[in-house]
């Protein structure tokens, strides 16, 4: 699914990523923790493309196509998702048709023909109401004037109906509390399947709690620096990331 | 239109456009006539014999001319062009044997053709842009400085309401338009509308008598097309007491490299309880990304209340134009008078536009509302000008005033100038203001949701103009909304 090579990305001149390689296979959901400034959202960015994230090496791909050389919407066409830490308020455009527009524009990237309105309108309301997201919010412009936990539910929202095969999970926890906390992890893992992967990364071992990950990645300084199973969370919760970083 | 399928009509539009930015760009081959260049009074007295007009109305012209030759072009708005040379222009061009022009059939097949091309129906039974089930719109369609053909006319006629060219008002019904000329924007009242009231070719008359709500939309489409010449119309309403209208004037220009000066007047009289909409989707030739070519459009377009309960509303959609300097006006005379203002005004690439509206209260209990909306990119720079009179005895005024600008990049400029006058204390006025950048992240934020950028362009600009759209009647707010995102294409990165 996703392969990740010696990828070094650098920001404002600074390298931030230096050399990091992962490997996401069909099916699996990987976390990936790490202390502030490891290079955590600047890994999200790069890999979907965001304007000064400069990649000066290495490789990615999703399904075999290096995906690096991609405009932004290309890379989403093709399956990319990234549920953003901070999303962004889109003003005077309703929730529903910012939707429509982006299940259109990907259908029509992929040469599939659109679907119909009426489809999509089931399709989201049916998805909306599974995260309790109030039907009354679908009219309103996108995440404006939002509550933090109504924007990290209309992440989710949203990854529920583009269905990437890949979805980058960016902080989604934080400024969650505990029962909005299940609602979206719900979400993630209804979502769950065999022909789609998840990156999940994140600061707390909590989130963990309620999407299980098949592999748990340490990112310190710009590089994987430990891989293990689930267990591998809880011990970094007890333990802390000093031990990596007196080694890096 | 629910407002979900006027945001996916945007993003088609968008779509099917991308090569084509100015669709109207194409210029007619046809042979026509011209008056000899330069502006003096035989000028004056050329396009009145043209127009087989009377002794007065030639008089009227030779008056203005006389003044406007002591008056100075104004400076004060915030745009720069370099001098004017007016006797370096056509003031007069007209296909050969417009005039004449009986029917269909007799107009010259590429000036139909013209028509086709910009979507404007001039048979009867075609509706506007070909949309099937859209209400049937009557046109008058003026081509340089002479209307070709007005549809509809029997049919308006049969319930009082008269609609035809200026031209054709004046030797058919002289007693209105004699009683009427003027009497909005006087010959006197400023450099443009002196001009034009010496030398104006042709535009529109309509009259509804009283009671009568005209039974469709009115329309005038001015295509501009021989080089070197200006267009200079004049359109005068007058709705009688208790009448409504919802008319529309659209305009486009080919794409030339010289610039062409259009100073049109247009002059509203609403009677007592009487009720206009005028809406203005104008798209002339805005030139091209460095400033070169572009339609000068220096308008004067103003409507007097002057009975009690009498409403005016202006709409206007500018896309198009090197220059807009344009600020339609409601005088609020009649007690209980309203007028309101809604604006989309977008300027690219090298545009400048200075526009905005004057609001006069004279009657009591007057109300006006103002909602402007703003947007540039590229080079272009945008102002909104706007007057809040409140006169002494206007008592109990209402006005609201909301400004929005958008910009989109960091090389354009948004400007705001807000006048308010206030000589009776009863007076309520609101004004509100935002300006708002399109940033980089929202940007990517949509593409990363697979919308290509252009599209969540378009879609956003949509968001911000829709309070303003959605005044416009249906079929013209679905072209006035390709308008505008066709008109911001290449405006990001």
């Amino acid at each position: 699914m996703l392969s990740i090579e010696n990828l070094r990305v650098s920001v404002g001149g600074a390298e931030i990523l230096k050399g990091l390689s992962l490997v996401v296979p069909a099916g699996e959901v990987h976390a990936i923790m790490g202390p502030n400034g490891a290079g955590k959202s600047t890994l999200s960015y790069a890999l979907t493309g965001r304007d000064g994230y400069d990649v000066c090496d290495g490789s990615a791909t999703l399904d075999g196509a290096d995906i690096l050389g991609m405009a932004p919407e290309e890379r989403a066409a093709r399956g990319l998702f990234l549920s953003f830490q901070y999303p962004l308020e889109i003003p005077g455009v309703p929730t529903m048709s910012f939707l429509k527009a982006a299940l259109n524009a990907q259908a029509k990237a992929r040469g599939e023909a659109e679907l119909p309105a009426t489809d999509i309108l089931r399709r989201v309301r049916a998805r909306a109401e599974t995260l309790r997201i109030n039907p009354d919010l679908l009219k309103r412009p996108l995440n404006v004037g939002f509550s933090g936990g109504e924007k990290k539910r209309m992440e989710i929202l949203q990854m529920m109906v583009l269905e990437p095969k890949l979805a980058i999970l960016d902080e989604t926890d934080s400024g969650l509390d505990i029962d909005a906390l299940r609602i979206v992890a719900d979400g993630v893992n209804a979502l769950r399947g065999p022909d789609r992967a998840m990156l999940v990364i994140t600061h707390y071992q909590r989130l963990l709690d309620y999407i299980r990950p098949d592999k748990v990645h340490v990112l310190v300084a710009g590089r994987i620096v430990d891989t293990g199973g689930p267990e591998l969370a809880l011990r970094l919760e007890k333990e802390g990331y000093d031990r990596y970083l007196a080694a890096a | 239109m629910a407002k979900e399928g006027i945001d996916l009509a945007t993003v088609d539009a968008v779509r099917g456009l991308e090569a084509e930015k100015y669709a109207a760009g194409f210029s007619t081959d046809i042979e026509q006539e011209f008056a000899p260049k330069g502006l003096n009074e035989d000028t004056v007295r050329f396009i009145s014999a043209k127009k087989e007009e009377p002794q007065w109305l030639l008089d009227w012209r030779l008056d203005a001319f006389a003044r406007w030759k002591t008056m100075d072009e104004p400076t004060w708005a915030m745009v720069r062009y370099p001098a004017i040379d007016y006797q370096d222009a056509t003031y007069y061009a007209a296909p050969k044997n417009a005039a004449k022009y009986k029917s269909l059939d007799e107009v010259d097949p590429e000036i139909l053709e013209t028509y086709k091309k910009l979507g404007i129906p001039l048979r009867e039974q075609e509706t506007l842009l070909g949309v099937e089930g859209a209400p049937r719109v009557a046109v008058d369609a003026v081509f340089d400085s002479v209307s070709v053909l007005t549809t509809f006319k029997k049919e308006l006629a049969a319930v009082g309401v008269i609609f035809c060219s200026i031209s054709e008002a004046v030797r058919e019904h002289p007693e209105l338009v004699r009683k009427y000329l003027g009497t909005v924007v006087p010959t006197t009242d400023n450099f443009f509308a002196t001009l034009n009231s010496a030398i104006f070719s042709d535009g529109s008359f309509v009259y509804v008598p009283p009671g009568v709500r005209c039974p469709m939309e009115l329309s005038t489409y001015f295509r501009m097309n021989a080089q070197g010449s200006g267009q200079f119309e004049r359109t005068l309403i007058i709705i009688d007491k208790g009448g409504y209208v919802s008319y529309l004037e659209g305009c486009t220009a080919p794409m030339r490299d010289e610039n062409q000066l259009h100073a049109a007047v247009v002059e509203l009289v609403a009677l007592e309880d009487a009720e206009i909409k005028y809406s203005t989707v104008q798209n002339w030739w805005p030139g091209d990304a460095e400033g070169k070519g572009g339609v000068y459009n220096f308008v004067t377009k103003r409507g007097d209340c002057r009975g009690d309960r009498a409403k005016i509303s202006w709409t206007q959609v500018e896309t198009g134009s090197a220059i807009t300097w344009k600020y339609p006006s409601c005088i609020l005379r009649g007690d209980d008078s309203s007028g309101e203002f809604y604006s989309i005004a977008i300027t690219n690439g090298r545009q400048q536009a200075d526009t905005g509206t004057k609001m006069i209260h004279l009657g009591r209990n007057t109300k006006s509302r103002i909602i402007s909306k703003g947007i540039s990119a590229g080079r272009a720079q945008n102002t909104y000008r706007g007057l809040v009179s409140i006169h002494a005895k206007a008592a109990n005024a209402r006005n609201f005033t909301q400004c929005d600008s958008l910009l989109i990049g960091d090389r354009c400029g948004a400007h705001t100038v807000p006048y308010v006058e206030a000589r009776n204390a009863s007076a309520k006025l609101e004004h509100e203001a935002t300006t708002t950048k399109l940033s980089e992240d929202q940007l990517f934020y949509m593409r990363q949701r697979g919308i290509p950028e252009e599209e969540a362009v378009a879609l956003l600009v949509n968001g911000f103009v829709r309070d303003v759209l959605q005044q416009l009647p249906m079929e013209f707010a679905v072209e006035a909304q390709k308008l505008v995102a066709v008109s911001l294409e290449g405006s990001v990165g």
